[in-house]
């Protein structure tokens, strides 16, 4: 399976068109989405329209670096005439009418879109589960989740569908699903990507980032998307940035010499399954072989990152949902007989179990008597487990320890236990709340088979340094390379 | 602290979801097992600790008071449910 890089090769060495590549990989998509699920929308002639204009545009001395490369997009970002679901049955005829910044971004860049990718019912999930066009399978393994809510493009990346693939990550959407399936992603500093577009979940934690083979992929990507955009009122107004930068060519055996990784004892400590355990070890050993020091450190409100998540991101989710009433766009009942019932049943067709769950989690933690003891309380908390890593971040340069407590769960597992469920993001969440950047990369696989993911927690705006860390690990090791059999 | 079947309505009708009883019922059992796993918030000291509202301490951008979007009513009115001489059609509220 080609790199970000080695596809960009091909098109400059006029070894291959940009249509020839975006038939090669239509063709996996029509091979396998049928087992795998991880595409919810396929439209060839709109994708090979816009490869025939990447390729006019190299042909005319215009492509820049991935012009020509293919991508495809979570289906939680608004694009201009392509039905955009947010794996929702609110939203299953909607076709968006504009295009979400990162999306423009893309096209800008002249990659074209091979289409949308399935993902947790407004983004609501660990396990994709919980979208109304069916749950994705993990490529690795497919009695196994492939993780959520971007596990559409997990599995889509991890069985060479796309080689990059747009996700988003609220409490873990980015890292959880790219652990599971086997592949690296990146969940940028909070207002590094532009939400404009991207249908909001929680507006607080939510943030756009990218999943590929490599975190030198990652970096490619990341560069074309990130930066300042005016139409959301939370995008940073800073100066762009190539994420590329600090990728380095190894000219010793170390090249991590002097970086200090922090290893949280509260993330290594009862809970983290054995064979998880084991691969988190080995990436460790082999981070000290390129030089890197470990030094423990505390984050000791870190294991009160769920409660708190469960009370914050359900209140701004129950705001946000309120604006899929049936008026303006969207689902609305067929039958009714005043305005408040055109609502209520339009609410209680359109939306799955999980969004109505937390829609009234929210409803209740923002209601008169409980604003104090839910909320605030939740807000105060959340400010401690930032504290805890601003503390962290005096002692070490990047944080390190696994992504997931487990490797993937069952299908079918915990989709009736909620609470089991929202505990396979306990060491993601905390990330989200500080609005700091955080990935994950492959580094083994456990007693099944299954993927296993280190996660790398950087300092804010530290993306570069970490996708070098990534990097400088992927060229020492080869987990990030490995296929699922049959793909 | 524990939700009753009625408070689980009463939230419903809040957030304007229509709750069939089978359903409300598993909504409690799924919100008192969430709550059980809140409640360890409260054993928390936050004495003097500023709520983090945001995952940035940062200030809301202003910008100039001018129109920056253009008119495509016609775009977005064509993806409503009902609207008619460009207005969005719900059922009638004031009589």
């Amino acid at each position: 399976m080609s790199t970000l890089t080695e596809l960009a090769a091909r098109l400059n060495a006029g070894a291959a068109s940009s249509v020839e590549l975006c038939q090669d990989y239509l063709a996996r998509i029509a091979a396998h989405n049928a087992n795998l699920n991880a595409f919810v929308a396929v439209d060839a002639e709109k994708t090979l329209a816009e490869a025939r204009a990447a390729d006019a545009l190299r042909a005319a001395g215009q492509a820049g670096p991935l012009t020509g490369v293919p991508i495809a997009h979570k289906d939680i970002f608004c694009t201009e005439g392509w039905h955009t679901t947010c794996g929702s049955k609110m939203l299953a005829n909607f076709v968006a009418p504009y295009d979400a910044h990162v999306i423009s971004q893309f096209k800008a860049a002249g990659m074209p879109s091979l289409g949308k990718l399935n993902m947790d019912e407004f983004a609501m999930g660990s396990s994709n589960e919980t979208s109304f066009f069916g749950p994705v399978k993990n490529p690795w393994d497919t009695a196994a989740v492939p993780g959520g809510s971007s596990g559409g493009s997990a599995a889509a990346v991890a069985a060479g569908l796309c080689p990059v693939a747009t996700a988003t990550d609220t409490g873990g959407s980015i890292r959880q699903p790219a652990a599971l399936c086997g592949v690296t992603g990146i969940k940028p500093s909070y207002g590094v990507v532009s939400r404009y577009g991207m249908i909001a979940f929680a507006s607080s934690l939510d943030q756009g980032g990218v999943m590929a083979r490599s975190a030198a992929d990652c970096a490619l990507a990341l560069s074309v998307m990130a930066g300042f955009d005016p139409r959301d009122s939370t995008s940073l107004e800073r100066p762009a940035e190539d994420y590329s930068r600090a990728l380095t060519q190894p000219s010793d055996a170390q090249p991590l010499k002097g970086l200090r990784i922090g290893l949280p004892r509260e993330f290594f400590a009862a809970g983290m399954a054995p064979d998880v355990a084991a691969a988190i070890e080995s990436a460790l050993a082999e981070y000290r072989k390129l030089g890197a020091t470990t030094v423990e450190i505390s984050l000791p409100n870190s294991g009160l990152s769920v409660p708190v998540y469960y009370v914050l991101a359900p209140a701004e989710a129950s705001s946000n949902l309120s604006r899929f009433d049936g008026v303006r766009y969207g689902h609305r009942a067929a039958e009714y007989s005043d305005l408040t019932e055109m609502y209520e049943k339009t609410r209680a067709e359109g939306f799955g179990s999980e969004v109505k769950r937390r829609i009234l989690i929210g409803a209740y933690v923002l209601s008169h008597g409980y604003y104090d003891a839910y909320y605030l309380q939740a807000q105060k908390i959340r400010r401690l487990i930032a504290n805890d890593f601003t503390a962290a971040f005096k002692v070490c340069d990047v944080i390190m320890g696994p992504t997931t407590p487990t490797t993937a769960f069952n299908l079918g597992e915990k989709s009736d236990d909620p609470v089991q469920m929202y505990l396979s993001d306990i060491y993601t969440i905390a990330v989200n709340l500080a609005g700091l950047p955080g990935l994950s990369v492959p580094c083994g696989f456990g007693a099944q088979g299954r993927p296993v993911g280190l996660q790398i927690i950087g300092d804010y705006f530290a993306e570069a340094q970490m996708l070098n860390v990534a990097h400088q690990y992927q060229l020492a090791t080869d987990w990030h390379t490995r296929v699922p059999g049959g793909f | 602290m524990s939700l009753t079947l009625d408070d689980i309505q009463r939230i419903a009708r809040l957030a304007r979801i229509r709750l069939e009883d089978g359903e409300a019922a598993k909504t409690q059992s799924h919100l008192n097992g969430l709550f059980a796993l809140v409640a360890q918030m409260q054993a928390v000291d936050t004495a003097g600790i500023p709520p983090m509202a945001h995952a940035r301490d940062v200030h809301q951008r202003l910008r100039a008071d001018v129109v920056t979007e253009p008119d495509r009513r016609d775009a977005f009115q064509a993806i409503a449910p009902q609207t008619e001489a460009g207005l969005y059609l719900v059922p009638r509220v004031v009589e």
